[in-house]
């Protein structure tokens, strides 16, 4: 008689085992998928203080001492006060737009405004550099006029805006969605004017996403690289952001002070990365659902 | 730059459903002002530039050995990176849902950390790793492995930005599954291994197919963590954005949009393909 084709048998083992690995399967799997995530993505981040620090911490602060990398520090946040709160008042008129109202073509508009994610960040410098380069469709135009658009300020400026473009409007538009209008119809009929129930109940509704989306549209801001490459035509201590600095010391050889600046934006993201978890944490229920970028 | 609501609101009514909440005309004309002066027009300018070259200049780019050799490398070592990153995400994505483990939250946590690192330190720390003489390139190059400078060192930069799209879009669905299914599959006298492949992975496909070909199309466009590692030789290490960026940089505007095309006509053809799995998976599955 055999008993493995007897249903009567398997009770024996709790649902919980018999829907899983066994122990030993299990330890294998965590060990590989921890030691892959360990070598793949932690121990870059743990080379960039190394060789920051492979000097001593004298070489270290000696990158800090240079005019030009604090020339670089305040281009970047300059870049980021402006980019920042743009894609933030962008977000909210855009996730009012589409979450609290119906109108034809919306899906049409969500795929427009996610369009930045999926343009290399090359691409999306280039295509200012199109339009206001000396060759490009403006250029002669801003030149007769004395304006500088490319290598300059604004360039980088809407070169990062560009790119982090969808970041706070994706995150709020399900959010909001998610949440409907009863509420700010309540107030509406209670007699809130339209500013006033959009203070007092939409934004205190979605704070926390709206917080979540800043921290990622700033790192991003902060971070870019590529497109702020294209148009920004590396000019030391004007127009090279913290990233471009980091690259022009790496391409002098000057790896010490390459790896110091860099890991300014890594501790950067280091923060990005536990505040945002600790929001995920404490307020998974008030942020947007289906969290791939 | 606000646009002011237009005078003629009876046919603003038409268009959208009648609603008390306010603010309809200044935020969608707000939204639309944005969208169309930063994204559409500069992509449009893009779009006239390459179409001034018409599809003969474009194939004649196209076909210029540098240029092909390129768009070979990118898309080729692209595909391959998201292959395993596709493979090794799904593991770490099964491991994070469904084991329970010290430090779990840390782990996943640091799957988001490629979105995190701005690409040039990821690019320049991926280099000094896999130098002849870095911590992982002086081992693998005594194995005869030489990873920086190669199509290797692309492949490594390109599994480090993939990953966490290949993770996060497996890893929500994990989590949905009835653990009932496998339960009964085991009842009826099913191996685990067979409940794997034959019940839970089936509906995980186009989840991982998604995750496939936001891996890639990340890889295909991605400059800032590749170029310090791959070094850049032409014909062996050249990837297709840094050969824009040497296009612009000689004032070429008319090579740079006619690679520019192609690599977002092959990424839009993507992004459909994307869209078809989701269709496909909500007709079968009734999910994305």
């Amino acid at each position: 008689m055999s008993e493995i084709f007897s249903p009567i048998a398997v009770p024996a083992a709790k649902p919980a085992q018999v829907a899983s690995e066994g122990a030993a399967t299990r330890a294998i799997l965590i060990g590989i998928a921890v030691a892959f995530l360990a070598l793949f993505l932690v121990l870059p981040l743990f080379a960039v203080f190394t060789q920051a620090f492979s000097k001593g911490i004298g070489a270290f602060l000696d990158a800090f001492r240079e005019p030009d990398a604090w020339s670089a520090i305040r281009l970047t946040l300059t870049v980021a006060v402006i980019a920042v709160p743009f894609n933030v008042v962008f977000g909210l008129a855009a996730s009012w737009a589409i979450a609290k109202f119906e109108f034809p073509g919306k899906s049409l508009l969500i795929t427009l405004i996610d369009l930045p994610f999926s343009v290399s960040p090359v691409v999306s410098g280039m295509i200012y550099v199109l339009l206001f380069g000396s060759q490009g469709l403006f250029g002669s135009w801003l030149i007769d006029h004395g304006i500088q658009i490319l290598f300059a300020l604004p360039g980088i400026v809407l070169a990062t805006v560009f790119v982090t473009f969808p970041f706070v409007a994706r995150e709020l538009i399900p959010l909001m969605q998610e949440q409907g209008t009863a509420e700010e119809e309540a107030a509406l009929t209670l007699g809130a004017s339209g500013l006033h129930a959009f203070r007092t109940v939409t934004l205190p509704n979605i704070r926390w996403g709206l917080l979540y989306s800043v921290l990622l549209c700033n790192a991003r801001a902060m971070g870019e690289f590529g497109a702020v490459s294209v148009v920004s035509g590396h000019i030391r201590g004007l127009t090279n952001t913290i990233p471009l600095h980091v690259e022009i010391l790496y391409n002098e050889y000057n790896f010490v002070a390459a790896f110091a600046v860099a890991s300014l934006l890594a501790v950067l993201a280091l923060i990005t990365l536990v505040l945002k978890s600790v929001l995920e944490w404490r307020f998974a229920g008030e942020l947007a659902h289906g969290r791939a970028h | 730059m606000v646009e002011t609501p237009r005078p003629k609101t009876s046919l603003l009514r038409t268009f959208r459903r009648p609603s008390v909440i306010p603010g309809f005309g200044i935020s969608f004309g707000y939204t639309l002002t944005c969208l169309g002066l930063i994204v559409l027009l500069p992509l449009a300018g893009l779009v006239a530039k390459a179409s001034g070259l018409g599809l003969s200049g474009i194939w004649e780019v196209a076909t210029d050995p540098r240029v092909a050799s390129a768009l070979r490398i990118s898309f080729g070592v692209s595909a391959l990176a998201a292959l395993v990153a596709s493979a090794f995400g799904f593991l770490v994505a099964w491991v994070l849902t469904r084991y329970r483990f010290p430090g779990r939250k840390l782990v996943d946590a640091a799957v988001d950390l490629p979105f995190a690192l701005p690409t040039a330190v990821a690019g320049i720390a991926l280099a000094s790793l896999y130098a002849p003489d870095g911590l992982l390139g002086a081992p693998l190059a005594r194995l005869g492995i030489q990873v920086a400078y190669t199509p290797v060192g692309i492949f490594i930069a390109m599994v480090f930005i993939g990953l966490p799209f290949a993770v996060r879009t497996v890893q929500p669905l994990i989590a949905e599954i009835d653990k009932e299914i496998e339960e009964a599959s085991a009842t009826l006298g099913a191996t685990r291994l067979v409940t794997l492949t034959k019940v839970v992975l089936p509906p995980l496909i186009p989840a991982v197919l998604t995750g496939f070909a936001l891996a890639f199309a990340r890889g295909v466009g991605e400059y800032g963590s590749i170029i310090f590692i791959a070094g850049n030789l032409p014909y062996v290490s050249e990837i297709a954005p840094l050969l824009i960026v040497i296009k612009l940089s000689e004032f070429d505007y008319g090579g740079a949009a006619a690679i520019a095309t192609i690599m977002l006509g092959i990424s839009f053809l993507t992004l459909l393909a994307i869209n078809l799995i989701q269709a496909w998976s909500r007709r079968r599955f009734g999910y994305v």
